[in-house]
């Protein structure tokens, strides 16, 4: 278990959020949050359905103005330098249909967005392109399977991928919604393991939004509780206790530790609490 | 005309001495390029049954210009564009993911249902000439003139040029649209300008393979090249490939069969498509393939040992 301050509070600020609000179709879901992300930080944002977990995100990205206060991503207003951001969308399943490789996908990542015919010959870029490629992949551990069609993939290793994919143009910040989702249990932790990972060693700043905590309760510098319109944010130790948890979710909810001395959080509704769909 | 020989070369060389099959050979290889690679992007982006909707909206396009004495090629090319151009108005845009596209495919079913009746009446109207009828829905090899052989050729390199540019974007933007709308690629403008590519390589299919069997050179040779191959720039080759062969087969079978060139080009894509299908269930049967580990297997293995599958 790493030390939850080892990276918090050193290097630059990533992302800052002051006093900020965001509506949707008119409603406040959440308004004077106050958040400061720095490099090499991995901060989990949880909170029950339509708390507004994934909105959040998309305001840093710029694809949501903020209804209030500032909003700023690598010293930039949000959405201004979103080349630099690895963004991993929620719920992004490729069907089985989908006949395009592994190693395809995480190539759009490094020029997808690049206007104009590809070079045809193997010049000094396509090489480049390629060895990053195989770097990004070899870091996801993903090279066993990265030259299969993706939709012949099982969820753990497209989310290895589609991490790789993110990972491709040495963002300063990803961005992650739900990465765990349909992931099994050993996935979940394997997964959790390598964002921590790449977090320490490519001085990334990570936002990761998930609905439950206790996967990667053992990475994370910091949480971010979204609930009743604002939120919680401290160190694991600071703000998963039963007080907090409880009154967040509104229901009953006991906080752990195991025998190694990790926190366990039981009876976290893990859907259906909110007010959301 | 001499009869099919097994001299093949004697064969081609029949064929080419009649301007007009000169001409439905060039117009063929023609939209077999454009259809074969708007094809690929269109089988990747799941938009068949926009595809369809342009021919089907064509065919009145081309009949009211047989009727009023215009270039039925500017016809279909007007009635597709504006065709493109309504659905990429709509929410959707043409694309089959998604909810609430089962009632956007019911309107666009009644919309083909009235223009096919359209094109009908159109066809009536200009006296009842029944074997411009069967041309326009099933094709032709006879009467491709020189002016649209030019007009398919100026629109398919327009066509392709296009896509050229804006190739990787529309990748991008196909098989990931949230990320690429993250890195600020103006997603819905290429989804309109991708329709309107679509609507200019259906326009020129129609007047080779007629309204109705344009999915023979637009989505068998592209839907056979993604059973093939899982990397991008060979499966647009390959369905580039397959699209110009069939056609040529066909134009050669059609010219020394009485039968028409729709069906031909139709059951030649149809047994491409169904080798490739057939070839697949086969390779899926022999155990599990494309595991093509291409390098350093074991030192990944031993590199990150808490990966699992």
């Amino acid at each position: 278990m790493t030390s939850p301050t080892a990276a918090a509070g050193s290097g630059e600020v990533v992302v800052r959020l002051a006093d900020a609000a965001a509506q949707i179709g008119g409603r406040t879901i959440w308004s004077g949050v106050d958040l400061s992300l720095r490099a090499a930080e991995f901060v989990a944002v949880l909170g029950p359905n339509g708390a507004g977990k994934s909105t959040l995100l998309k305001v840093i990205l710029g694809l949501q103005p903020a209804a209030h206060g500032v909003v700023e991503a690598l010293g930039a207003p949000a959405g201004r330098r979103n080349a630099a951001i690895g963004y991993l969308p929620q719920r992004r399943a490729f069907d089985p249909g989908v006949r395009i490789r592994g190693v395809d996908i995480v190539r759009l990542g490094w020029d997808g967005d690049r206007w104009g015919p590809p070079a045809l010959w193997r010049g000094r870029q396509a090489r480049q392109a390629a060895e990053r490629v195989a770097e990004v992949i070899a870091l996801v551990g993903a090279e066993r399977y990265a030259h299969r069609p993706i939709g012949q993939c099982s969820g753990g290793e497209q989310q290895r991928l589609l991490i790789a994919q993110a990972l491709i143009r040495r963002p300063e910040l990803l961005v992650l919604d739900e990465p765990l989702d349909s992931l099994d249990v050993t996935n979940q932790a394997s997964v959790s393991a390598l964002i921590q990972r790449v977090c320490r060693s490519e001085n990334v700043a990570v936002l990761l939004v998930a609905h439950d905590v206790n996967p990667i309760l053992p990475y994370l510098d910091r949480v971010l509780y979204l609930a009743h319109g604002s939120t919680v944010i401290g160190t694991p130790e600071q703000v998963i206790t039963s007080e907090t948890l409880s009154m967040l979710y509104d229901t009953p909810i006991d906080v752990l530790r195991d025998r190694a001395g990790r926190l366990v959080v039981v009876g976290q509704p893990d859907s259906h609490a909110g007010h959301g769909p | 005309m001499t009869g099919f020989s097994w001299n093949l070369i004697a064969d081609v060389r029949d064929i080419l001495s009649y301007h007009f099959m000169l001409n439905a050979m060039r117009a063929g290889t023609i939209v077999a390029v454009v259809c074969g690679t708007v094809g690929y992007f269109m089988v990747l982006r799941r938009q068949s049954f926009a595809g369809h909707t342009m021919a089907v909206v064509g065919f009145p396009g081309a009949a009211a210009a047989a009727w009023l004495g215009v270039n039925t090629g500017a016809g279909y090319f007007g009635c597709c564009l504006l065709a493109a151009l309504a659905i990429a108005a709509l929410p959707g845009g043409g694309r089959a993911a998604g909810r609430g596209n089962s009632e956007e495919s019911a309107a666009i079913g009644t919309l083909q249902g009235f223009a096919l009746a359209c094109g009908f009446l159109f066809v009536s109207l200009y006296q009842g000439f029944l074997s411009g009828l069967t041309g326009l829905l099933f094709g032709s090899i006879t009467g491709i003139t020189d002016g649209q052989v030019l007009m398919l050729l100026a629109a398919g390199l327009v066509c392709l040029a296009a896509l050229a540019m804006i190739g990787r974007p529309l990748l991008f933007a196909t098989l990931d649209t949230d990320v690429a709308r993250a890195r600020g690629l103006p997603v819905r403008l290429l989804s309109t300008g991708f329709l309107l590519l679509l609507g200019i390589a259906v326009a020129g299919a129609s007047q080779v393979t007629g309204s109705l069997l344009v999915f023979a050179l637009l989505v068998a040779p592209a839907a056979t090249a993604v059973r093939l191959t899982a990397r991008p720039g060979f499966g647009l080759l390959l369905s580039v490939a397959i699209a110009v062969l069939v056609t040529w087969l066909a134009e050669g079978i059609a010219f020394f069969s009485p039968y028409q060139i729709g069906f031909w080009v139709t059951s030649l894509g149809f047994g491409a498509f169904g080798l490739a299908v057939a070839g697949q269930w086969l390779a899926g049967r022999r155990g599990p393939a494309e595991v093509e580990p291409p390098h350093a297997k074991t030192e990944v293995e031993t590199l990150h040992p808490e990966r699992s599958g």
